[in-house]
């Protein structure tokens, strides 16, 4: 994803002259042609994340489209309250583009994880939230958005779906139709809710959008009242968009996800999957509990 | 024009007194500042003030709003007669400016050490699409204890935004907390131009103002909190305090 970031916004840049990259040193040099093709747009701004999402609100009251790109905990966790006050609250676009996701730097500790982003986004009103499944459909979500005039997080990550789907913005595709249960899968878990799904009688949605959050096709492929929602970030960020769905139907739902721990191992991300049960059998295993409820 | 601060800072006075909110003393400290910039330096039209080809001044130390509210009525933004809702539910003027509800406010403001880098991206925008406009912006010493201000004052001299001006309201405030020295100094050394001026003095606001220079320039505007306010001059127990009755009388005399 980070490869096709480089090239969807190089293509970008070549044609609309109001959109700016700010990186936070990272990157630099997957960006190198960029630099040379704009260099009054392209800016490696340095290791000062707070300011650096103020200066691009300073750019998007100059009507030009700001890009922020640096890891996730750094532009998220660090940038929270610019995020919140210099964008949600001015009311200003932009774009900031992560890499990392939760734990894609396993073997650099806590600091370099973020399971947290989406959870503490979804909290700035005005705040659009894009988990790209592949490549290509960041591209499409990116190309779809970018200049929409509001705030939007992509996150990145290098776990990645091993088919494209047709994706638009904030809109949920059904990869799947059943009867016994309705499997929500964010981004890169579709994969793994594929393969847990093998041979059941359940639906598949498939989000690319965290906000702005498909209700219609939810409410529409729901029938059964149980639920099983895999996000690949701390668990339960989408439950209230859930509920509030469904509400008053009873509902059943089961939940996989990154649970709300330090995670002081070190290793791969694999490793961290597993330790948690991020798992295909482990989704499995509580799609079957859901089902025999 | 005929200075109309005595005025300005009565309406400051009752506004705070009648909704019973706002920082009338940080608002006394810029005042003079402000009305320099709107009276004589910015370019800036109250009947159409989103103008593509406008100056900018972004307040970052937002607690002073009811300063640049009061500056801006008097230049046209708006009428005098919203300082009758200040703070109330539905006011367009509250304890800090918002961009969305108030004509003239550039930036919403309030938690420190936001505006400053915003005016960064602002006066980086400008060069970009090569518009001269200038942009000047106004930080509180207490402010300057935020890491952004310094991040901002390395990031505009790196990229040379000599279209760019930064006020400090140095009312030494913050002195009981973190004492900031001598900050046109430490500007220097990120690279700006700097000096020191009274900052209640309208011809050395006026000259610093208008001077040229090749860098991004800080004006280091020695102010008193509360000017022009013996009993809140200098006194911590006002920051956010408005006047009792009896307070309020001695303020109004103070001020007719």
């Amino acid at each position: 994803m980070r490869k096709q970031l480089v090239k969807t916004v190089e293509s970008i840049m070549e044609q609309d002259k109001r959109v700016a990259l700010l990186l936070g040193d990272i990157g630099v040099f997957g960006f190198k042609k960029s630099f040379e093709l704009f260099p009054d747009r392209v800016f490696n701004i340095g290791i000062l994340e707070q300011s650096t999402i103020g200066l691009a609100a300073g750019l998007s009251m100059q009507e030009l489209i700001p890009i922020v790109h640096t890891i996730a905990p750094f532009l998220v966790e660090r940038g929270i309250e610019q995020l919140k006050d210099d964008f949600g609250y001015q009311k200003l676009g932009g774009n900031f583009v992560s890499v990392g996701a939760s734990y894609d730097y396993a073997a650099l500790g806590c600091t370099h994880h973020c399971p947290g982003d989406v959870g503490m986004l979804r909290n700035i009103p005005g705040m659009e939230i894009i988990l790209p499944g592949t490549a290509k459909e960041f591209d499409v979500l990116f190309k779809e958005s970018y200049a929409n005039g509001n705030p939007t997080y992509y996150r990145l990550s290098e776990k990645a779906n091993a088919s494209d789907y047709p994706v638009k913005f904030g809109k949920a595709e059904i990869v799947k139709k059943g009867k016994l249960a309705t499997i929500i899968a964010v981004g890169p878990m579709l994969e793994l809710a594929m393969m847990a799904a093998d041979g059941l009688d359940v639906t598949i949605l498939y989000y690319t959008a965290i906000i702005p959050f498909d209700k219609k096709t939810l409410k529409e492929n729901s029938e059964s009242g149980k639920i099983l929602l895999c996000e690949p970030y701390y668990v339960g960020a989408l439950l209230p968009e859930i509920l509030e769905t469904l509400s008053p139907k009873p509902v059943s739902i089961e939940t996989i996800g990154v649970p709300l721990q330090m995670m002081t191992s070190y290793g791969i991300a694999r490793e961290h999957d597993e330790s948690i049960g991020i798992t295909y059998k482990n989704i499995r295993e509580k799609l079957l509990k859901l089902i025999n409820q | 024009m005929k200075n109309p601060l005595k005025k300005l800072k009565q309406i400051i006075v009752n506004a705070s007194a009648k909704s019973g909110e706002g920082h009338i003393p940080s608002a006394f400290s810029v005042l003079d500042i402000l009305w320099v910039l709107y009276d004589k330096i910015l370019k800036i039209d109250p009947k159409n003030p989103r103008a593509h080809d406008r100056d900018f001044f972004i307040l970052s130390k937002g607690h002073a709003s009811l300063g640049l509210y009061a500056v801006l009525a008097e230049k046209g933004f708006f009428h005098f007669s919203e300082f009758e809702n200040f703070g109330k539910f539905n006011s367009r003027l509250g304890g800090h400016p918002d961009r969305n509800k108030v004509p003239g406010v550039e930036a919403s403001t309030g938690s420190l050490g936001h505006g400053f880098p915003i005016s960064i991206g602002v006066a980086l925008g400008l060069k970009i699409k090569k518009i001269n406009n200038q942009v000047f912006v106004l930080v509180g010493d207490g402010e300057c204890n935020e890491g952004t201000v310094w991040e901002s004052a390395l990031l505009a001299s790196h990229h040379n935004l000599s279209n760019l001006c930064c006020v400090v309201d140095y009312n030494h405030s913050t002195d009981r907390a973190l004492e900031m020295g001598d900050i046109a100094d430490k500007f220097k050394s990120f690279g700006w131009d700097a000096c020191a001026i009274n900052g209640h003095n309208h011809e050395e606001i006026y000259n610093a103002l208008v001077k040229k220079s090749d860098k991004p320039k800080v004006i280091i505007a020695n102010t008193i909190k509360g000017y022009g306010a013996k009993i809140m001059e200098n006194n911590p127990a006002w920051h956010h305090k408005s006047p009792s009755p009896e307070e309020f009388d001695i303020l109004l005399e103070e001020l007719s």
